[in-house]
C-alpha cells in the first residue's frame, strides 16, 4: 500500500514532467518538422485554462454549471468587438475580457446561486442560452455568421501571429491561471468553499456567509474562463456565438471530470486528453462519435476520480 | 402585424397543443428523476428513437397504427436494456456523473442513427384519414392530427393520474419519490420497480417521438431541443411531480406560443420598426428561459415540488 | 480524417509526364460529417468523390491524395483542420465547407498561407465583396443569388401581397433582404422564427390572419421539413402560393413528400439539362450511391473538375500559383451546369432556373425545371471586390 508521500512525489513528478514537455514542445516539433502540433497543443492549453476555471466552482464548490461556455464567448467578443473598431490593444482587450466575464458572472451567479441541484444546472443553462440567442441576433457583429478578428497587440516585440510566440504566450497564461487557482483553493477562501460544498449548514452555523463566498468564486471562475475566451478568439481569429452553445459547456464539464474534479491540475490533463482523443478518433472514421460517446460513459463508471485520481492516494485527500 | 381576438384564441389553442405535446415528453423525464433521482439526458435520444422506429415501421407497412404498435414496445425494450446495461449503476452517483454519462450516450445514439439509417431525414407522413381539418374556432381550420395529439396527451395524463393515485404501483412510485429507503425496507423489489419505471418513461418518450414523426423532421439530433424544453418544463413544474409537469407544460406551451405572436406585436408599437424587427425575435427566443428564471426566483423548487428527501 | 490514396499505378506509369518529377497532388476536404446536419457533408463529399473517380483518380494528370476532415460544425475545429492540412499534410488545395461562419473562420489562415481555398457550398457575402481573395474560389454561389432570383421570379409572376418568413439568424435575414432587392410589390407581413424551432402552427395561424396571396419562406434542413409538412397539413396551400428558397431540393424532397407539390423555388442547377456532363453525373451518381443527387452534390462535383483544368494548364507545376490562379479564373472545364464562368470576385456567373414541384407519374413529388429566371447572373457584391484581372 503506497503511502501518501509516495503519491505526492508521483504527482509532483508528473506535474513537473508535464510542464517540461509543454515548455520544450516547440523545439521538438521543429526538430521533427511537424510545426502543426504547436498550434494543436495551443488549442489544448486554451481549453485547459477554461476547464481549470470550471473546477474552482465545480470540483471545490460543487456547483454544476452548464453555462460556463458563456465566458468563452464573452472573452472572445472582447477581442473581436474592439478589433472590429480597429482597436487591437491586447491590454485593453484582456482587461475587458476579465472584467466583463466577472461582471456577467456576478449577475448570473446572484440569481442562480439561490437554487441548487438540477435547478441550478438548468438555470445556468438558461442564461447561457439567452446569451447565445442574444449573440445570434446581434447583426452588427455578424450574428451567428461570426466576426473575424486580428490577433491582439501587446508590445512591439510580441508578434502573436507567430505560432511559437503565441504558444508560449498561452503557456504563460496557463501557468499563471493554474497557479493562481491553486493558491485560491489552498487559501481560507478556498476552504470555506469546499466546506460549504460538503456541509453548508455547518459553515453557515460557524458564521460564514456562504452565498457571498460562492458568488465571489463564481465570478473568479468566470473571469479566468474569460481569459480562455480571449485566447480562443485570438487563436481562431474568429468569434461566433457558437462558442457559448450549451454543448460546449457540456464538453468543459467532461474535461473536468475526465481529469479529476477538485484538483485544478486534473482538468488540465482532462482537457488535453479529451481533445487529443477527439482529434485522434475523428481522424479514424466519420462515425467516431460511436466510440467517443460510450467512452465518456465508461470513464464515468470506472474512473471515478479521473486521470489525476489514478496518481492520487485512495483516501482522496484534497491537496 | 394583425392581432385580433380570434387570433389570440387560436394561438392559445396552438399553445395548449404544444404544451400537451411537451407534457408527453416531460412526463417520463420527471418520473425518472423523481423516483430514481437520475438526471437522464438520454430522454431526448429515446424520443428520437421512438420517431425512428415509427418512421421505419411506417415506411415498411404504410400504416400509422402499425408504426405505433412497433414504436411503443420497441422504446420500452430499448429503455429497459439501457437501464440494465448502462444506467443502473448511476443511481448512486452524483448528478454530475449522471449528466456526463448520459451526455456521452446522446452523442452515441445520434451517430448510431446516422450509422444505421444514414444521415438523411426519414420519411413519415400524416396517417390517412387524419389529414383533414376541423373548424373549432370559426374561420380557423385546425388540423385533425393535432387534435389527436391533444387527445393522446390528455389520455396519457389521465392514465398516469390513475396509475399514480389509484394503483399499488402508483403508491410505490409516490412512496419512492419521498422516501426511497423506506420502500426498500418494506421488502419491495427496488430493482424491478426502477427498471419498470424507466421502461415506462422510455415508452412515453418513444410515444411522443412517434406522434411527432408525421409533422416534424425525423433526423439525427432531433431530440436535443426537446430535451432542453422538457428540462425547463420539469424544473418549472417541480421535479418528480407529474401533476406539476402537466401544469408547467401547458404554461410553457401557451406562454411560448403567445409570446411569439404578441411580443413582436407589442414591440412594434413601442419601438421603431427596425428595432422591433431585431429585438422581437431575440426576445421571443428567450421567453421560456426568462419564464423559468422568474418561476425559480419566487419558487426555487418549482411550482409543485414533490421530492421529499 | 481519412487518408485516401486514390491512385492507379499502371495508369500513372502510362501518363507520366516527362516534365519534372510527378508530384502527388494533395487536396484537403473539410466538411461536416457528424451530428445532425451531416447529410449536407455527405452529399457534397459524394459529389466530390465521384468527380475524382471520373478523373480516374488523377486530378490534373497527377496522382491525387484526398485528406478528409470532419469539422463537427465548429469554427475552431475547422480552422485547426485547415492548419493541419496545410502544415502537416502540405496540401495544395483545400475544398469543402458548408457553413458561412466556418468559411469565415477558415479563410484568413488558409489564404494567408497561399493555399487555394475552394468553397463547395458556403457563400458568405463578405467573400464575394470586400474580403474577396486571390486564393479563394467558390464552385457554388453567393448566398444572396438564390433569394434574389426568387424575388425576380415572384415579381415576374405578378404575385403580390407577400408574407415572408425565415429563421432569425444571419442567413435568414440575408434571404429576406436579397428577395426584396428584386421583388417590388407589397409585403404584408414578416416573421423571423426562432432558430431550430420545429413547430410552426402558431406562425401558420399568423400567416392566415394576415391574408397574403403569396408566402415566401427560407427554412433550411430539419426546420424546413417540419414547416413544409405542417404547411401541407394546414390546408392553406389552396389559397396561398408558396415560394421557397433552400428549403425544397433533392435532399429534402423525399421527407417532405407531397406537401411540396405546387411550390416553386429557384436553383442554379437545371438537373434536367441534357448537357452530357450533367447526364453522366446524375446517372453515375445514382449508380454509385443509390440516390438522386441534390445541387449540393452537383456544386461539389465541379470542384475537382476546376482543379483538374487548372493543374493541367500549368502542366502539373504546383508551385506556379499565379499560373494556377489564372487557369482557375478561366474555368476551362465542362461543368454540370453547362457553361461556367467566373466573375472578378471568383464567384460563378451562372443561370438561375425556375423550378416547380409537381406530382410525378407515381403521384409522388417531383422537381421540374420550368424556365430561366436569370441568365448569366452576377452576384450583388462583386463591385466591392477590389481584384482586377
Amino acid at each position: 500500500m503506497r503511502s501518501a508521500d509516495r503519491y505526492r512525489l508521483i504527482r509532483r513528478v508528473a506535474i513537473v514532467a508535464g510542464m517540461v514537455v509543454l515548455l520544450v514542445l516547440p523545439f521538438i516539433t521543429e526538430a521533427i518538422d511537424e510545426p502543426f502540433y504547436v498550434d494543436l497543443v495551443t488549442r489544448f492549453m486554451i481549453f485547459a485554462i477554461a476547464a481549470a476555471s470550471l473546477d474552482l466552482i465545480l470540483g471545490y464548490g460543487g456547483m454544476i454549471s452548464f453555462g460556463h461556455a458563456a465566458y468563452l464567448g464573452i472573452g472572445g467578443y472582447a477581442v473581436a468587438i474592439f478589433s472590429f473598431y480597429g482597436i487591437d490593444n491586447g491590454f485593453l482587450q484582456l482587461t475587458v475580457a476579465i472584467v466583463g466575464s466577472a461582471l456577467v458572472a456576478l449577475v448570473i451567479g446572484a440569481i442562480c446561486l439561490k437554487t441548487s441541484g438540477l435547478y441550478f444546472i438548468m438555470i445556468t443553462l438558461a442564461f447561457t442560452q439567452m446569451l447565445y440567442f442574444l449573440g445570434v441576433s446581434l447583426e452588427e457583429y455578424g450574428g451567428d455568421d461570426g466576426v473575424n478578428t486580428n490577433r491582439s497587440e501587446f508590445f512591439e516585440a510580441l508578434d502573436l501571429y507567430d505560432s511559437n510566440t503565441f504558444y508560449y504566450f498561452v503557456f504563460g497564461l496557463l501557468v499563471v491561471c493554474v497557479l493562481g487557482l491553486r493558491r485560491i483553493v489552498g487559501s481560507r477562501f478556498g476552504r470555506v468553499i469546499s466546506g460549504a460544498k460538503s456541509n453548508e449548514l455547518r459553515m453557515r452555523a460557524i458564521g460564514f456567509p456562504t452565498f457571498r463566498y460562492r458568488l465571489v468564486a463564481f465570478a473568479v471562475s468566470g473571469a479566468v474562463c474569460g481569459v480562455a475566451g480571449f485566447l480562443l478568439g485570438n487563436l481562431t481569429e474568429f468569434v461566433t456565438p457558437e462558442y457559448m452553445h450549451w454543448s460546449r459547456s457540456g464538453e468543459l464539464l467532461v474535461m473536468v471530470v475526465m481529469g479529476g474534479t477538485g484538483t485544478i491540475f486534473g482538468p488540465v490533463i482532462g482537457a488535453v486528453s479529451f481533445l487529443l482523443l477527439e482529434e485522434w478518433l475523428s481522424s479514424l472514421t466519420e462515425h467516431w462519435l460511436l466510440f467517443f460517446g460510450p467512452s465518456l460513459l465508461l470513464l464515468v463508471l470506472f474512473a471515478k476520480r479521473g486521470l489525476y485520481g489514478l496518481i492520487s492516494p485512495p483516501t482522496g485527500e484534497a491537496e | 402585424m394583425a392581432m385580433s381576438l380570434p387570433l389570440i384564441l387560436e394561438q392559445t389553442l396552438n399553445g395548449f397543443q404544444f404544451g400537451v405535446f411537451l407534457f408527453l415528453i416531460a412526463a417520463g423525464l420527471t418520473l425518472i428523476f423523481g423516483i430514481m433521482n437520475l438526471v437522464n439526458l438520454v430522454h431526448g435520444s429515446l424520443y428520437m428513437m421512438g420517431a425512428y422506429f415509427a418512421a421505419v415501421a411506417y415506411q415498411w407497412s404504410g400504416s400509422f397504427l402499425v408504426a405505433l404498435a412497433v414504436a411503443l414496445p420497441a422504446s420500452f425494450v430499448v429503455g429497459i436494456v439501457l437501464e440494465i446495461v448502462a444506467l443502473r449503476t448511476l443511481y448512486q452517483r452524483d448528478h454530475l456523473d449522471q449528466v456526463l454519462a448520459t451526455f456521452g450516450l446522446i452523442l452515441f445514439f445520434n451517430q448510431l442513427m446516422i450509422f444505421v439509417f444514414g444521415a438523411a431525414s426519414q420519411e413519415m407522413n400524416l396517417p390517412q384519414g387524419l389529414e383533414g381539418h376541423v373548424e373549432i374556432i370559426a374561420g380557423a381550420p385546425y388540423p385533425t392530427y393535432r387534435l389527436v395529439i391533444i387527445a393522446t396527451g390528455l389520455a396519457v395524463a389521465l392514465a398516469l393520474y390513475y396509475l399514480i393515485s389509484r394503483t399499488r404501483a402508483g403508491m410505490l412510485i409516490r412512496a419512492g419519490a419521498s422516501n426511497r429507503a423506506m420502500i426498500a425496507a418494506l421488502g419491495i423489489n427496488i430493482r424491478l420497480l426502477f427498471t419498470g419505471i424507466f421502461g415506462l418513461g422510455a415508452m412515453l418518450a418513444g410515444l411522443s417521438g412517434a406522434m411527432a414523426g408525421p409533422i416534424l423532421s425525423v433526423e439525427p439530433g432531433m431530440g436535443e431541443d426537446m430535451l432542453i424544453l422538457s428540462f425547463v418544463v420539469i424544473v418549472i413544474g417541480g421535479i418528480g411531480s407529474v401533476q406539476g409537469a402537466f401544469v408547467a407544460s401547458v404554461i410553457v406551451g401557451v406562454v411560448e406560443t403567445l409570446g411569439r405572436s404578441i411580443i413582436p406585436f407589442l414591440l412594434e408599437r413601442i419601438l421603431s420598426n427596425e428595432a422591433a424587427q431585431t429585438a422581437g425575435p431575440a426576445i421571443t427566443s428567450m421567453t421560456i428561459y426568462i419564464l423559468m428564471a422568474a418561476v425559480l426566483f419566487f419558487r426555487p423548487r418549482g411550482l409543485f415540488p414533490a421530492k421529499g428527501g | 480524417m481519412k487518408k485516401v490514396v486514390i491512385a492507379s499505378g499502371l495508369v500513372a506509369a502510362l501518363l507520366a509526364t516527362s516534365a519534372g518529377a510527378a508530384e502527388t497532388l494533395k487536396i484537403g476536404y473539410i466538411n461536416t460529417f457528424s451530428g445532425g446536419a451531416a447529410i449536407l457533408g455527405k452529399h457534397q463529399r459524394d459529389g466530390f468523390d465521384l468527380a475524382i473517380d471520373h478523373l480516374g483518380g488523377k486530378v490534373g494528370g497527377l496522382e491525387t491524395e484526398v485528406i478528409y476532415g470532419d469539422d463537427q460544425r465548429k469554427p475552431d475545429v475547422a480552422k485547426s483542420l485547415a492548419d493541419k492540412m496545410i502544415k502537416k499534410n502540405r496540401v495544395n488545395f483545400i475544398a469543402g465547407i458548408t457553413w458561412s461562419n466556418l468559411l469565415m473562420a477558415v479563410q484568413k489562415s488558409v489564404t494567408r498561407s497561399k493555399t487555394f481555398l475552394i468553397s463547395t457550398n458556403a457563400g458568405a457575402s463578405p467573400m464575394a465583396g470586400k474580403l474577396c481573395n486571390p486564393y479563394f474560389f467558390t464552385t457554388s454561389w453567393n448566398n444572396d443569388q438564390m433569394p434574389e432570383a426568387m424575388g425576380q421570379l415572384v415579381q415576374e409572376a405578378g404575385d403580390n401581397n407577400v408574407f415572408m418568413m425565415a429563421p432569425n439568424y444571419q442567413a435568414g435575414k440575408d434571404m429576406l433582404a436579397g428577395f426584396k432587392r428584386y421583388y417590388k410589390g407589397k409585403v404584408v407581413g414578416q416573421i423571423l422564427t426562432k432558430l431550430g424551432q420545429k413547430d410552426y402552427q402558431a406562425e401558420i395561424s399568423q400567416v392566415r390572419a394576415a391574408k397574403p396571396e403569396t408566402l415566401y419562406v427560407f427554412m433550411p434542413g430539419g426546420m424546413g421539413i417540419a414547416f413544409m409538412k405542417q404547411w401541407g397539413a394546414s390546408g392553406l396551400a389552396q389559397s396561398i402560393q408558396l415560394y421557397t428558397v433552400f428549403t425544397v431540393d433533392h435532399l429534402t424532397l423525399k421527407p417532405i413528400g407531397k406537401a411540396a407539390i405546387g411550390t416553386f423555388h429557384t436553383n442554379f442547377w437545371n438537373h434536367e439539362s441534357d448537357n452530357p456532363v450533367n447526364q453522366k453525373f446524375i446517372a453515375d451518381f445514382q449508380k454509385k450511391y443509390g440516390y438522386m443527387p441534390s445541387h449540393f452534390a452537383a456544386q461539389a462535383y465541379d470542384a475537382p473538375l476546376l482543379i483538374d483544368s487548372a493543374v493541367r494548364a500549368v502542366n502539373g507545376d504546383l508551385s506556379n500559383k499565379d499560373g494556377i490562379r489564372d487557369a482557375m479564373r478561366k474555368a476551362d472545364f465542362k461543368s454540370v451546369r453547362g457553361g461556367f464562368r467566373y466573375n472578378t470576385n471568383h464567384v460563378p456567373i451562372q443561370n438561375f432556373y425556375r423550378r416547380e414541384v409537381v406530382a410525378g407519374a407515381d403521384g409522388n413529388a417531383k422537381i421540374v425545371t420550368t424556365g430561366v429566371v436569370f441568365k448569366d447572373y452576377k452576384d450583388s457584391y462583386y463591385k466591392d471586390c477590389k481584384m482586377t484581372w
